[in-house]
């Protein structure tokens, strides 16, 4: 709950100062945001290590937290932060006066529905948690005004939204005629007592729908290409890493509590399907694109696929997984969309081809952006292969064939995605052409996000601290009762 | 003792490593000399301290009640926690022979470092290019040595054992524009590497059976009463020794396990200490910079086999059959090398296989050793022929480097008639060859006759052919030294100028190595150095009638060295033409190198790498290309599902909820 109040308390310290501080004063507001999040992180953090984060529940057990709940939102946290950091030098220009605070403050809407999803126990408060997450970043996309493919994305954003949305309620009212309730605990018990319906098995189908909108598992991902692309780069950015870090978890919390007893009959091989199709179509989408923020949609789409894979293992080891995957993701993406941003920013180019010769004109972008490249594709020693290298050891710990060939698949699916990745090295370094963006230096808050998570990308593997912190938290979980 | 010395003994030239290879480009050529020179000294003393504190001050910590010497583990961090049995830590192991090399090679290296500073300029005072960067591998590789010595568990031996490789590597190859280092460079990494190999098979082996890295629990349970001396309780030593006893029994071709895993280790010794058949790469490494061929390649590295071996003495010890291995690979080895010295006629050559055979007399000496005899009288010597072939061998290299920086050629057959003009040189040049040659009182004799009364102790036949090879030691450094300072000079030298005495940061080393090779031979090493930490009084041992035996061979060898090549005369011709096969094949080292050309080139090579290379070429690249193709054609064909029409996204978003709920339904039917 306190990380909850913590957030909610940034957002009125954010509006306020929005709200009653003269025009001046706004050009700081950027910084003011980054800085209270901060401080809400590190409190998130000092509660861990305080050992004051522990198991609460609140409104009639509709809400719930655990050890590993506050870790997963601090983890969403550090992410937000840095998105807040890299989108310093974007909002401080002039065309966002007016509209500077909005940004921030509709950011913090979303940050807070997915805290909710997250903490949900109750099919209620987790429906307002995904709308409060989903509608104001509808607004987020269309946020820049004078181009004509943000409200493009906006529109395909939002219409897809609600058409999920009514899928994913479908599913929930199917439920609600099954167990008589929408609390998790008493649905988890009445679909174990009683013998699986077609009904229900149409209801998990509609569940993981409006969840896979959220991942933009294929086929339910259609939108995310366009809307990348369209989005303004902060937004883009946050869209690919921080919602769909909250949406998975919040996905294995639903797929444990409520449907935990179906795994093996039911949604294991739904959700293998979906792995399948969603890391293969990515990759085979993201090898064709050129537009750069094109092709990291497609490339976060694989990796979405990856991030299933822990929840389909279905055990603590895929839980951890799982959560340091998110970890170790945030920081390679965003690492990806630094350098993209400051690039666009600076030269208003996109495209891969426009990347040629970049370590010629600009070695440390270029360097970033190899490391995160590097990292995506799980090449040692990077963070990315650790994280890759546990949640295969996650999914193999399950134990059945069809998880080995799943496993092997996925592999072969890397190979393929290390093509794309190795793409953009080869534009940037090994590329004879003359180099088109020409050298500029980028802001200070774009060099420290970069610094960040260039520094995460070398570190947060080879530190074992970090995995090994989440998985003592793994442990301890409650959703550890339901792994099978 | 505290930890705080000795990790600053590994940290400091681990960062002056860092700060000269990272920041060397940025700072001047002096200050990176000074620098690395600083922090070699500031080791040195550091170094100096601690072994000081472990041998006299008499700790509880480092010798017990009864004056034995103990083993002591300043500190033993758990660094990778594979599992229970699975642990690999990182310590710092002080002991007798630890704390020596730490003495050795710090003074070594802080000569070497010294000497460069004039070595690697030419006589216009301009530096080499790549001066930072010389100082930042001397770094490199003095940490690597350093932690290799101090190593409390095989495993991160070999971790430094193969850093102290790749730093060998580097300052061999470190004019890589000169095809022939670059080559050199490569031939050494690569049959040292071959023989790695088996050093990690044998470690494997090892640890496999004993579940243990340790080196205090590896050698204390073999001998009975040592668990004392390396401070671990009696019932561990006892639970290890049960271990070895069943590993004793399983039989792999003839041999227990036991004996595979020390004879495989033995040959990572061979590769790094250059016995027969791997010393192929050590006269080529003579490529590299002269201090470097002093401090890695005569002094410090290369002994690193012997070293080896004597850490694992107690292990070797239950398997009599692994050390005579051992004992005749160095007989054989020594006897080579010395053979092939007598005819080289490059300095450095010649000094390559001089170390070759010198490390050899420390293997047979530590081959020969037996508690029983002397109380392991060999397992001393070797450690203090060790210690004192460090020192004159350093002052050797050192001084040949001072020649070849002068004349600007390795080529003895240019230098001649040259002490008129380097007295400094000639001087403690010529004390290296009698401390070599072993002529009392200088340290070679002493530690020489450790290593024949040992010798004599196990085996007559050793100690006369280890007589033998010591004679041949005496004649071919003095035929060294006769062609290099006798002789009638050139004419006119290659330079405008006489050749002349060094600056003073290249003689104080040649004059401190002189005084040590001097006057070492008087530490009573029995005192500090003995195989189970018991000091026993160094007469005690010492044999007369083999030490007049070695002097008189080696004074009968100088003799005729002086005969034959202190004035140009048409002896030496004679005796070629004498004996033609053998000095044809000496002089072509017999035919080594082009015995493993062909085994590379006609065997491996043809015979398995090009069917290999064609399996990769058409097979494996083949399959990758089909699978190329396949994932461009799929991808061409899902293209038009990305329509760009939010209508169709919807009815794709319904169909797959549909499919996926429907497809389960049917199966659960």
């Amino acid at each position: 709950m306190k990380q909850e109040i913590g957030l909610l308390v940034v957002f009125l310290l954010v509006f306020l100062y929005d709200t009653f501080m003269p025009q001046r004063a706004g050009k700081a507001l950027p910084v003011v945001s980054t800085v209270l999040l901060l401080l809400a992180t590190a409190a998130g953090f000092c509660s861990h290590c305080l050992g004051t984060a522990t198991s609460t529940e609140a409104f009639a057990g509709m809400y719930a937290t655990s050890p590993v709940v506050c870790a997963i939102k601090s983890i969403l946290n550090i992410g937000a932060v840095i998105v807040l950091l890299q989108s310093i030098s974007w909002s401080g220009s002039d065309h966002m006066a007016v509209r500077r605070g909005e940004f921030y403050e509709l950011l913090l809407v979303t940050l807070f529905g997915m805290y909710l999803m997250i903490s949900a126990r109750h099919f209620l408060l987790f429906v307002i948690g995904l709308e409060c997450a989903s509608l104001p970043l509808a607004a987020m996309v269309a946020f820049d005004k004078r181009h004509y493919e943000s409200h493009e994305a906006a529109v395909k954003y939002i219409l897809t939204a609600v058409f999920s949305s009514a899928v994913f309620m479908m599913g929930i009212s199917f439920v609600y005629g099954l167990a008589g309730s929408l609390y998790f605990g008493n649905i988890y018990a009445a679909l174990s007592a009683g013998t699986h319906s077609l009904m229900l098995t149409l209801a998990v189908a509609f569940v993981i729908a409006g969840m896979g909108f959220k991942l933009s598992l294929v086929p339910f991902h259609l939108w995310t290409a366009d809307v990348y692309q369209g989005a303004p780069t902060s937004v883009t950015s946050y869209l690919s890493v921080i919602s769909k870090g909250a949406a998975a978890f919040s996905f294995l919390v639903i797929l444990a509590q409520v449907f935990g007893s179906l795994y093996s009959d039911v949604w294991e091989w739904m959700l293998y399907a979906l792995i399948i199709l969603t890391i293969t179509v990515g990759n085979l989408f993201a090898i064709r694109q050129t537009n750069m923020k094109r092709f990291l949609a497609f490339s976060s789409i694989s990796q979405a696929g990856y991030i299933m894979l822990g929840i389909e293992a279905f055990n603590t080891m895929g839980l951890t997984a799982m959560m340091y995957y998110i970890l170790v993701y945030i920081f390679s993406n965003l690492a990806a969309f630094g350098v993209i941003g400051a690039i666009e920013r600076a030269s208003g180019k996109v495209d891969m081809t426009d990347y040629r010769g970049l370590s010629k004109t600009n070695p440390r972008l270029a360097f970033s952006m190899m490391l995160a490249m590097f990292s995506l594709a799980g090449i040692p020693p990077f963070a990315g292969f650790f994280s890759k290298f546990f949640i295969f050891t996650g999914a193999i710990n399950q134990g059945s064939v069809a998880i080995y060939v799943l496993v092997l698949i996925a592999l072969i699916n890397t190979i393929i995605s290390l093509y794309y990745y190795l793409l953009v090295v080869k534009a940037m370094y090994i590329s004879a052409d003359e180099p088109v963006v020409g050298t500029f230096r980028s802001s200070i808050s774009e060099r420290l996000g970069l610094w960040i998570t260039v520094g995460g990308v070398m570190l947060l593997g080879i530190a074992s601290c970090v995995y090994t912190w989440i998985f003592d938290l793994g442990e301890i979980s409650p959703l550890a009762a339901y792994f099978v | 003792m505290d930890a705080t010395l000795p990790i600053l003994i590994l940290a400091i030239p681990l960062g002056m490593f860092l700060v000269l290879g990272l920041a060397g480009c940025k700072m001047s050529h002096k200050l990176a000399g000074t620098l690395g020179c600083l922090g070699m000294g500031t080791t040195l003393v550091l170094a100096y301290y601690t072994a000081f504190t472990y041998f006299f001050s008499g700790s509880p910590e480092f010798v017990d009640a009864a004056g034995n010497r103990l083993q002591a583990l300043i500190f033993n961090q758990t660094w990778l926690a594979f599992t229970d049995n699975l642990v690999i830590r990182l310590g710092f192991l002080l002991d007798p022979i630890s704390a020596m090399m730490l003495v050795v090679i710090t003074t070594i290296s802080f000569m070497v470092h010294l000497y460069s500073m004039g070595y690697m300029r030419d006589h216009h005072g301009v530096y080499e290019h790549g001066f930072q960067r010389f100082y930042a591998f001397l770094s490199l590789f003095s940490f690597s040595m350093l932690g290799l010595v101090v190593a409390t568990n095989i495993f991160q031996m070999y971790i430094f054992w193969e850093l102290v490789g790749a730093s060998s590597y580097l300052l061999i190859g470190f004019y890589y524009v000169k095809p022939s280092a670059v080559s050199a460079s490569k031939k050494a990494f690569i049959v040292t590497r071959f023989a790695d190999l088996g050093f990690l098979i044998g470690i494997l082996i090892l640890s496999y059976y004993t579940g243990t890295f340790n080196f205090t629990e590896l050698t204390s349970a073999p001998v009975e009463g040592l668990a004392g001396v390396f401070q671990i309780s009696e019932s561990t030593a006892a639970g290890v020794k049960s271990v070895f006893e069943s590993s004793a029994t399983p039989v792999f071709m003839g041999a227990s396990v036991l004996t595979w895993a020390l004879v495989l280790i033995f040959m990572g010794g061979m590769g790094k200490s250059a016995m027969l058949p791997l010393h192929i790469w050590l006269p080529d490494a003579m490529e590299g910079p002269t201090p470097v061929s002093a401090l890695i390649h005569a002094a410090t590295m290369v002994v690193a086999g012997v070293y080896l071996v004597a850490r694992l003495f107690p292990l070797y010890l239950m398997e009599v059959s692994a050390l005579e291995f051992v004992t005749w690979v160095g007989a054989l080895t020594a006897l080579y090398a010395a053979i092939v010295a007598c005819t080289q006629i490059d300095i450095k050559r010649v000094l390559a296989f001089s170390t070759i055979s010198q490390i050899a007399f420390m293997m047979v000496s530590l081959g020969v050793a037996r508690p029983e005899m002397h109380e392991g009288l060999g397992y001393m010597a070797s450690m203090f022929h060790l210690f004192t072939h460090a020192m004159f061998k350093a002052l050797l290299f050192l001084g040949a480097g001072a020649l070849i920086h002068a004349i600007g050629s390795n080529d003895y057959t240019e230098m001649h008639g040259l002490r008129k003009y380097m007295p400094i040189t000639h001087w403690t040049f010529l004390i290296g060859c009698l401390a070599i040659a072993g002529i009392i009182p200088f340290s070679g004799f002493f530690s020489k006759d450790e290593i024949l009364s040992s010798c004599l102790g196990n085996s007559t036949v050793i100690y006369v052919w280890m007589s033998l090879v010591a004679g041949l030691t005496a004649f071919y450094m003095f035929r060294l030294y006769y062609l290099i300072f006798w002789w009638k000079e050139h004419k006119v030298h290659e330079g405008h100028h006489a050749p002349h005495d060094q600056p003073w940061t290249m003689s104080l080393p040649l004059i401190i190595l002189a005084a040590i090779s001097l006057v070492a031979g008087f530490i009573p090493f029995g005192k500090f150095v003995t195989w189970n930490g018991k000091s026993y009084d160094f007469m005690a041992h010492f044999d007369w009638s083999v030490a007049a035996v070695s002097l008189f061979v080696a004074v009968v060898a100088i003799a005729i060295a002086t005969v034959m090549y202190r004035k140009e005369n048409p002896l030496p011709e004679k005796m070629r033409a004498a004996m033609p096969g053998l000095w044809k094949w000496a002089h072509h080292r017999f035919y080594w190198d082009e015995l493993y050309m062909f085994i590379t080139h006609r065997i491996i090579f043809d015979g398995i790498c090009r069917p290999i290379a064609w399996f990769d070429r058409h097979i494996i690249d083949g399959t990758m290309d089909a699978f190329a193709t396949i994932t461009n054609k799929a991808s061409r064909a899902i293209k038009p599902l990305q329509s760009g029409q939010v209508q169709l996204y919807v009815w794709w978003y319904l169909l797959g909820a549909l499919a996926l709920g429907g497809i389960t339904m049917l199966c659960l039917l």
